[in-house]
């Protein structure tokens, strides 16, 4: 089983999504990256019933989430016309 | 065609209909039930139902505590209730737990009934947010599986994340539910990332099973062992992010300066709990017998969250992000029993109980403070520290409940929070490790510091001239919500510092006795 080629390609989206967050700083393509972390964790072990399971527990929660996400990011923006993440400073300390 | 044969493909898949004990789970079946309860009224009565919404909350919190209570007179604590091959599992720990979140929560409601109503907020949905959240935290406590572990964080993360951002119109609030969203699903992934790698290696999600496959001894053949270190440490830094520990902190002080004032006391206190439920069980079930990896990297937070919450708790001006810094030091006090669990059978025992009986106490403590942090700023409407300057003279009651809280933060007897860290001491010094010993040397530190921060509020309430904005309308009124609320946290607080028999008698559970092969 290409076990191995799976876990490198996972480590390598894995890491994608973690530059993603760390160095986006709009609001909706760090989701964007966080979203492909989510997805990415358990592509390499559907091969067993419980992974699948977990797979499909884990697309159905990130879309809850990703509805939860957007609603906040669309609040921000009418607040303040704008969804940078680096303007999102008022407080500090 | 017969029923017969139609029914017969469902043997050949071997489908086996879990055994469900109705009694095990009543609790989260209740709460379920008050929760759509709520939410059909709300439909039903629309704007005349808001009168209610806060009272139904509060009593079918209390309502829920009935069935724990009587699984706690049927003897679960001596025999849990395991279902779903172990993925579930009502046990001693669980039940101390589930009543601690519901407590809590019911304290929550209490904070929250003159602030919703008078803020003009939507209170329906909010109460079914809180009840949502602590459904999931009592998942969590009974969660012994990967998977109802996750769903159980989701569960109660996904509707915090909306109640940190309950104030619409508010910058603040806005920017506090994003970076707590943001910071938390980030947690999340990492979290399923490390979860992804351990199921992989062990070919199971429930712990026991995962404890009990031979890669968490050491190496496997298919998957080299650093899958497993990786995974663990991710799983940690996961919940890291829940406990607010340094160096995953950083949302914390910002969501709760933003977020309305009972949703903090809710995600300082109940949320915080839940990453340690979690921690716990993952610990203690899961990967136990992998202390060489899960060791160093919780000593490592507790010791960097109790230096770093301190130090910088010491230059807030406000007292919600100061009561955050705090939160994170704390939560290195209670990380620390963790860190030296591995040790043996019976440190474990004593770490799990320690950190049991601080998570009840610091519950306690700190759900007064934010109590009495309401009821202040109903006078003066600002979180400014020096803005308790005088309090004494203002409202002497007040002054003196804060003292107690402040004094029980501070571990100073006989408030309750000198026996939280006296169980914390108590775990480490019995490992009799140089790991536990430099831990406890680092605690002692930390403690002293603590006294600085929380000392100097005290010392402004009772010495400084009154603040101008406590105003000359005499005494602030305290609603009667916030004052059940203060007279509960304050009695628990007391009681729980001179007999602290009334925690550790439920607080003495085994973890490690529910593993199989142990």
């Amino acid at each position: 089983m290409l076990l191995n080629q799976f876990l490198i390609l996972s480590a390598v989206l894995f890491a994608i999504g973690v530059y993603g967050v760390l160095a986006r700083r709009n609001g909706v393509l760090v989701l964007m990256s966080i979203e492909l972390i989510l997805n990415v964790a358990f592509g390499s072990y559907v091969s067993s019933i419980s992974g699948e399971v977990f797979a499909l527990f884990i697309i159905t929660v990130a879309a809850a989430e990703v509805g939860v996400g957007l609603a906040i990011l669309l609040l921000l923006y009418r607040n303040r016309q704008s969804v940078d993440l680096s303007e999102a400073d008022l407080m500090k300390g | 065609m017969t029923l017969g044969s139609l029914a017969a493909p469902l043997g050949v898949l071997g489908f086996v209909r879990p055994h469900l004990d109705w009694h095990a789970l009543a609790p989260e079946l209740t709460l379920l039930g008050v929760g759509a309860l709520l939410t059909c009224l709300d439909i039903a009565l629309a704007e005349r139902g808001r009168a209610v919404t806060s009272a139904l909350a509060g009593l079918g919190l209390l309502g829920v505590l009935v069935p724990i209570i009587t699984l706690a007179v049927a003897g679960v604590a001596s025999e849990p209730r395991v279902m779903f091959d172990g993925a579930y599992v009502v046990d001693g720990y669980a039940l101390i737990l589930k009543a601690l979140f519901l407590v809590s929560g019911y304290v929550v409601v209490l904070l929250s009934m003159n602030y919703v109503a008078e803020g003009d907020y939507w209170e329906n949905e909010y109460y079914g947010l809180v009840l949502a959240s602590l459904l999931g935290m009592v998942v969590m406590a009974s969660a012994r599986d990967l998977i109802s572990i996750f769903v159980a964080l989701e569960l109660l993360s996904i509707p915090a994340y909306l109640l940190a951002a309950w104030r619409k119109r508010d910058l603040r609030s806005n920017e506090a539910g994003l970076k707590y969203f943001l910071m938390g699903v980030f947690a999340s992934a990492i979290m399923l990332y490390g979860m992804s790698l351990l199921f992989g290696a062990s070919g199971s999600t429930v712990l026991a099973d995962i404890a009990a496959a031979a890669p968490l001894d050491r190496g496997a053949e298919a998957v080299p062992s650093a899958a497993i270190t990786v995974g663990v440490i991710f799983v940690i830094v996961g919940f890291a992010f829940k406990v607010s520990a340094f160096p995953f902190h950083t949302w914390a002080p910002d969501t709760y300066e933003g977020a309305p004032t009972p949703i903090t006391a809710f995600l300082s206190v109940a949320s915080k709990t839940a990453g340690f439920v979690a921690l716990g069980s993952l610990v203690f079930v899961g990967f136990w017998e992998r202390d060489d990896v899960y060791g160093p990297a919780l000593w490592f937070l507790a010791a960097a969250s109790m230096t770093a919450g301190n130090l910088m708790a010491l230059r807030q001006k406000n007292i919600v992000r100061l009561m955050a810094y705090s939160g994170i030091a704390q939560a290195g006090f209670m990380l620390a029993p963790l860190a030296v669990a591995g040790v043996s059978t019976s440190v474990a025992d004593q770490a799990v109980s320690a950190v049991l009986t601080y998570l009840v106490i610091y519950a306690a403590m700190n759900l007064g403070v934010f109590a009495v942090i309401m009821t202040v700023a109903r006078r003066t409407g600002t979180g400014d520290v020096a803005s308790y300057n005088g309090l004494f003279r203002v409202s002497p009651g007040m002054a003196v409940v804060m003292t107690v809280f402040l004094a029980s933060l501070a571990g100073v007897p006989p408030a309750g929070g000198w026996y939280a860290k006296f169980a914390v001491f108590q775990a480490l010094v019995s490992a009799d490790s140089p790991a536990g010993y430099v831990l406890a040397g680092f605690a002692a530190v930390n403690a002293v510091i603590a006294v600085g921060y929380y000392g100097k509020i005290a010392a402004r309430m009772w010495f400084e001239k009154p603040a101008p904005e406590l105003g000359d309308a005499g005494r602030i009124p305290v609603p009667f919500s916030l004052r059940s609320a203060l007279a509960l946290t304050v009695a628990a607080t007391l009681v729980f510092g001179v007999v602290p028999a009334t925690v550790t008698h439920f607080t003495e559970v085994s973890l490690l006795a529910t593993v199989t092969g142990l």
